[in-house]
């Protein structure tokens, strides 16, 4: 076989297995938004979900999902930057960083059901917050930071050193550098990084259904103080999310319509993720653009 | 040859020139300097004085230890390099460890061989620094935006996008942004890195004509690799060899008649 036979022949073979890719993609994509499509009204969108008859919806799950993913962006952004910045701008190569990224790495292959049952522990028994948001959202912060800190991290680390000598030659401190000329010019990838880890938060179930419960009361939409139990923005209540919603429905659903409810939130899903997706492409591009010019 | 070598290795201090202080005013001056990356010693005995609004190349092959010799003089080299000696500016020792650096480099700015412009706009690229000093009226960073830009000659190519990405420039543009953007800081010495390396000879001659401008106002101290430019623009030379400044002179000695063998053997493109 000369070279240019083996060459297309090896070429075919990487189409193909690209293609193959694709192809899943394309009917996991197409199964999930076709069988779920018919339930995509706005009345399932917005109503509650009924346990015994047909025609729920999942308007309280949809909210409590974004509720909770604001919450742990909430709490592991700020950690996860202030980590990224340490890691990438100040530490030096010694034993304690190589501890601080083996730490991060083997937390960020813990599977999220172990960890949701250390949150079980900790946060609901031990310290007893209770089946809550905020246990939820602590337990997500715990899967979500080695993830994040690594993007962040990965992003600053994506800026030519050129910049730092840049800002230091021209007598600014490490600091002002830092925040001035490194940390605005690695915001777009930095939010690409923190849009696809919303996603990952977005349809985590296993580390949500021993933390924030399973159980979504009825809450009151014009209740807007979070000390108040009906409250939508009560941290300490109970809040079923829609990725748990799926499997609690077919696991033990007994409604009527349960597939059908079970098949149109798995689109919701898919959709929500596929938006943060394209919105974090596109809002990255934007923001590029908007931060590299001024305005007089 | 190697007779020569030898006998110039054994005094170099023979041919390293020495200003006659009452006559020239020194701007910068290096004592016993020495550079080590862990432990290895890059340069060794860095004795140089710098002339005030002259232009002083540095030049010698890649790995002499020029471009070290350069950085350490603002302190770039911190956390990278260890510095030993003295550099004297203006009666003190700015290689002490009780200098304020990110005051001194106000003074004693860089370019780098790389165009480093920030991602931000061409104006910003020159305020961001001034804003961070407290300098914040509107009408003093226009006019100091202008003054630079006029002195890095590229005012009347970029008045009319001040506002626009610095990123979209041409490289030889960027470069000239950045000299404007040191020289907004109104230091007193700038050392250049290899400024032109990366640039095409249409944008070279124009950052050589631009430094002929500016060594009225600066003192210029430039590491290049390129002879004909040390040449045209230097009024005093460096040549580094293997980590010591073997020759130190007039730039018209150093190019026409260089004292020590190999120097000549560089200039002339026998070796580096």
């Amino acid at each position: 076989m000369n070279a240019k036979t083996a060459d297309k022949i090896a070429t075919a073979v990487f189409y193909a297995i690209a293609g193959s890719v694709i192809l899943i993609l394309a009917f996991l994509l197409g199964y999930i938004l076709i069988s779920g499509f018919p339930k995509l009204t706005w009345q399932f969108l917005t109503t509650t979900a009924k346990a015994f008859t047909a025609g729920g919806g999942i308007g309280i799950q949809l909210f409590n999902s974004f509720y909770l993913l604001l919450l742990a962006m909430l709490i592991s952004f700020p950690i996860a930057l202030g980590a990224g910045i340490y890691l990438n701008e100040y530490a030096k190569q010694n034993w304690l960083t190589t501890i601080i990224r083996t730490a991060i790495e083997i937390l960020s292959s813990l599977p999220s059901v172990v960890v949701g049952l250390f949150g079980f522990l900790l946060f609901v028994v031990h310290m007893k917050m209770g089946f809550s948001i905020l246990s939820g959202a602590l337990a997500l912060t715990f899967f979500n930071l080695p993830l994040l800190t690594r993007s962040i991290e990965g992003s600053l680390a994506a800026i030519p050193n050129l910049q730092r000598e840049a800002g230091l030659a021209l007598g600014l401190s490490r600091w002002e550098t830092v925040t001035h000329v490194i940390l605005p010019a690695a915001v777009p990838s930095i939010l690409t990084g923190v849009i696809l880890s919303a996603g990952r938060v977005f349809g985590e179930a296993a580390a949500l259904i021993y933390t924030s419960g399973q159980s979504a009361p009825a809450l009151n939409f014009g209740d807007w103080n979070p000390f108040n139990i009906s409250s939508p923005l009560n941290p300490m209540r109970p809040a079923e999310t829609l990725a748990v919603h799926i499997w609690k429905i077919n696991s033990e659903g007994i409604m009527p319509d349960a597939s059908a409810v079970s098949a149109g939130s798995s689109a919701v899903l898919v959709l929500a993720v596929l938006l943060f997706n394209f919105l974090a492409r596109w809002l990255g591009r934007r923001l590029y653009h908007r931060l590299t010019s001024s305005t007089n | 040859m190697s007779e020569k070598i030898n006998a110039s290795a054994d005094a170099p201090l023979r041919n390293i020139y020495h200003f006659d202080e009452a006559t020239h005013e020194i701007a910068l001056s290096t004592h016993n300097l020495h550079v080590f990356y862990g432990d290895n010693e890059a340069l060794t005995e860095g004795d140089l004085q710098f002339e005030r609004y002259k232009i002083t190349a540095l030049i010698g092959a890649s790995g002499s230890g020029k471009s070290t010799f350069l950085r350490s003089l603002n302190r770039m080299n911190d956390g990278i390099a260890r510095v030993e000696g003295e550099i004297r500016y203006r009666d003190l020792d700015i290689n002490s460890n009780q200098i304020d650096v990110y005051e001194m480099r106000r003074h004693i700015g860089m370019v780098f061989q790389r165009p480093n412009p920030f991602a931000k706009s061409i104006y910003d690229n020159i305020t961001f620094a001034l804003k961070q000093r407290g300098v914040r009226n509107k009408q003093r960073l226009d006019e100091i935006v202008e003054t630079s830009l006029r002195q890095a000659a590229m005012w009347d190519q970029v008045k009319d996008e001040l506002h626009q990405s610095a990123l979209a420039l041409s490289g030889g543009q960027q470069q000239r942004l950045c000299i404007a953007r040191a020289i907004a800081m109104a230091p007193d010495i700038l050392l250049l890195d290899e400024p032109a390396s990366a640039l095409d000879p249409v944008a070279t001659s124009q950052i050589e004509d631009t430094l002929l401008q500016l060594k009225e106002k600066y003192t210029i101290i430039i590491v290049t690799h390129n002879m004909q430019q040390a040449a045209r623009i230097s009024d005093y030379t460096a040549f580094f060899h293997l980590g010591k400044v073997l020759e130190y002179d007039e730039a018209r000695k150093i190019f026409t008649r260089p004292k020590v063998a190999i120097t000549n053997d560089y200039i002339s493109g026998n070796f580096g």
